[in-house]
């Protein structure tokens, strides 16, 4: 029952006997510009149906809206001034003053597959940080969030607990995978996730309005069925880094070995916060957190909610056993109710 | 009780969603009314196969498999393949209330399914062509009534867990209490519908178990309320949820009432045992809409998430936060 896996690595807590490292992403918000390639390459390399109508959704650059059955990433556009900058720094300074876990920078030489992202002050959502080492460098009047999101593939996953077919399964990276030939469809996961990722795919055709020509190994229905990102499980096979972080142009969106990423991570934030953004923070780097730490770690320039992040997910299932307890409690009750109403009553 | 804590004004991504409430339909909420009715029934059975009250028996054992074969289908109808309901059965995993259930219920059906077949060949002079079979069925028979009855609580109670252990807000809120909501439900609104099919000098049991839903619902809902948190319980007073919980209260009261009073009546059993069915269904319908409409406004995610995380960081617990510095 979601149990803390003792070595971080959840692949062991699914019984994996050959130990593979565990895989995950780490998406550096700070220097992310918005450019969606992510996304395009997910759509393309998953063949994944077209979402919505088209429509312009009235949110900044963001027409995509959010992650779902037929979009895997989801690029965020949030548009800040001044104020909301400064209260955005104002919460990252109280995060610090309350003893949020520090690991401090580890030194640097960790091994991530895109590099280790820019040094220095990004040029990214964050603005560009100046190289001041001041508590707060200068507030900027704008700036633009936007942050590539993704599927958790959390240590402690509410999809793959509360699945009843076991069509959801822990891969030997330590990721989470739908598989599209056992699930009925039930959508049982899409309630068991916290981050509102999983969702149950209605139309299972690619079908691109230009009617390009696709193999008919393409056009395969997989309409009912639960879908989300799968870490690129079959390109991982093949050695190759995810399709969008493999595209992403400025290293935003970085994939690795988990600890090397987290490790990545911790030097990042220790770098914004030195430079006086103090408002940069990280978003499931903790093991101790409501569902164990996630595979895709995030940094971010503002409270989780703004970027639609829950502010302090838990996995359901944590609090499975009791109420599994309590319902015991509640049938026997039923039981002897029921017993009692043919004592009272008598026999006939 | 945490202490109360400063929460910030609310902030969301353009007012969408956080969670994603499951492609569940009407069919589910119907799922959770006909088993709690099932279960009940299947107990009830049970009770007057052990007193002797054949009538009471025999319509009782109808219900419960009528009840859980219509639920299975109305279950197998929301698949996303229905076609492939038979996955269900592929594995049995206890961190899964849907697993679970999925056994819970196909051992009851198959149990209340036998104990009814029996009844209807009884019922009809034995013209059932079942040739040698017969025996075989006579002979278990009372062991499949005693299966059926043995898994109706469960099966009247393992929806609560199901819909408890998601990320929906209500639901999840609801998670120390709802069990006993359910169950309670499920024992009054069996107990009314034999109030409807059985005569009243065999019914005094259904009546009694009814009156005793009646007290559990009105003091379970209440308890459950005051244990949510205050955001998170708002779903169950707003909307088409809201109206169709104040329908369970008034239902509740008459077909209380109804019970207490003239239930010795057959007219006056039949329309309180009317009023208590119609109690539990808005009761299992609208604690079911509650919970998808609170996925639907990323307010009940993030203000009870935030109360808790700020009320644990007032008391000096921060190491459990998902937002780090480092
Ligand atoms: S984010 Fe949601 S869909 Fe992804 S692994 Fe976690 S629980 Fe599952
Ligand atoms: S929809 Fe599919 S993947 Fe999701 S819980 Fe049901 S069977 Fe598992
Ligand atoms: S890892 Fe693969 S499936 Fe997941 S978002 Fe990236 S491209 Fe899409």
């Amino acid at each position: 029952m979601s149990a803390e896996p003792k070595d971080g690595n959840p692949t062991s807590d699914a019984h994996y006997d050959h130990p593979h490292s565990r895989r995950g992403f780490f998406t550096d918000t700070s220097i992310c510009i918005g450019c969606k390639a992510c996304e395009v390459a997910c759509k393309e390399w998953n063949r994944n149906p077209a979402d919505g109508d088209y429509s312009i959704l009235g949110s900044s650059y963001d027409n995509t809206g959010a992650l779902g059955a037929d979009t895997w990433r989801h690029v965020a556009f949030i548009e800040q001034d001044s104020q909301r900058i400064e209260q955005a720094r104002e919460s990252g300074r109280k995060l610090v003053s309350l003893g949020m876990p520090q690991v401090g920078a580890p030194a640097s030489g960790s091994s991530v597959a895109s590099g280790t992202g820019s040094a220095g002050g990004g040029c990214g959502s964050g603005g560009c940080g100046s190289a001041s080492s001041s508590d707060s460098g200068p507030t900027p009047e704008f700036r633009w969030l936007m942050s590539s999101d993704v599927c958790k593939h959390c240590t402690n996953a509410g999809c793959l607990d509360v699945c009843p077919t076991g069509a959801l399964f822990r891969t030997e990276y330590g990721t989470v995978v739908v598989q599209d030939d056992i699930c009925n469809g039930c959508g049982t996961c899409v309630a068991g996730c916290p981050f509102g990722v999983i969702e149950r795919r209605e139309d299972g055709l690619v079908d691109t309005p230009a009617s390009r020509e696709m193999p008919d190994t393409v056009r395969k229905p997989q309409d009912g069925v639960a879908q989300k990102c799968t870490l690129c499980y079959d390109r991982l096979k093949d050695d190759e880094t995810p399709a969008c972080a493999k595209t992403c142009p400025t290293t935003s969106i970085k994939y690795g070995q988990r600890e090397d990423l987290l490790a990545t991570a911790q030097q990042r934030v220790a770098q914004l916060h030195e430079q006086g953004m103090t408002e940069a923070r990280l978003y499931g780097a903790n093991p101790n957190d409501g569902v164990g730490g996630t595979g895709s770690i995030f940094l971010l320039l503002d409270e989780p909610e703004v970027y639609g992040l829950p502010p302090d997910p838990r996995v359901p299932t944590a609090d499975l056993a009791h109420t599994f307890k309590r319902a015991g409690v509640a049938m026997a009750g039923m039981a002897l109710a029921t017993a009692a109403a043919f004592v009272a009553g008598g026999r006939r | 009780m945490v202490p109360d804590a400063q929460v910030e004004p609310y902030t969301s991504y353009y007012g969408r969603p956080v969670v994603k409430a499951p492609p569940w339909k009407k069919e589910i909420a119907t799922y959770l009314f006909l088993g709690g009715v099932a279960g009940g029934s299947a107990l009830l059975a049970l009770g007057a196969q052990l007193t002797d009250r054949p009538i009471l028996r025999r319509n009782a054992r109808l219900a419960a498999m009528l009840g859980s074969a219509v639920g299975s289908t109305a279950l197998i109808a929301d698949l996303g393949r229905p076609e492939r309901f038979l996955h269900m059965l592929r594995t049995i995993k206890p961190t899964s209330p849907m697993s679970l259930g999925s056994w819970v219920l196909v051992t009851f059906s198959t149990c209340a399914g036998v104990a009814a077949v029996s009844e209807v060949d009884r019922w009809t002079g034995s013209r059932l062509p079942l040739g040698p079979l017969r025996c075989v069925l006579r002979a278990v028979e009372p062991w499949s009534g005693v299966g059926a009855g043995l898994f109706g609580a469960p099966l009247a109670g393992y929806t609560a867990v199901l819909l408890s252990d998601t990320a929906m807000p209500t639901w999840n809120a609801a998670r120390e209490d709802l069990p006993f909501v359910f169950v309670s439900s499920a024992s009054l609104a069996s107990g009314g519908l034999a109030m409807i099919t059985t005569p009243v000098d065999e019914a005094l049991p259904a009546r009694l178990l009814a009156l005793a839903g009646v007290a559990g619902d009105v003091v379970a809902q209440k308890v459950m309320e005051s244990r949510m948190d205050p955001v998170a319980a708002e779903p169950l007073h707003q909307g088409t949820p809201g109206v169709l919980l104040k329908w369970t209260e008034r239902l509740l009261l008459v077909g209380g009432l109804g019970t207490l009073v003239g239930g010795g009546n057959r007219a006056v059993a039949a329309v309180s045992g009317v009023a208590l069915l119609g109690a539990s269904a808005c009761t299992r319908f609208g604690v079911f809409y509650a919970g998808l409409n609170s996925a639907r406004d990323p307010r009940y995610t993030i203000e009870p998430q935030r109360r808790r995380l700020e009320a644990r960081r007032a008391a000096g617990q921060t190491g459990d936060s998902i937002t780090t510095v480092g």
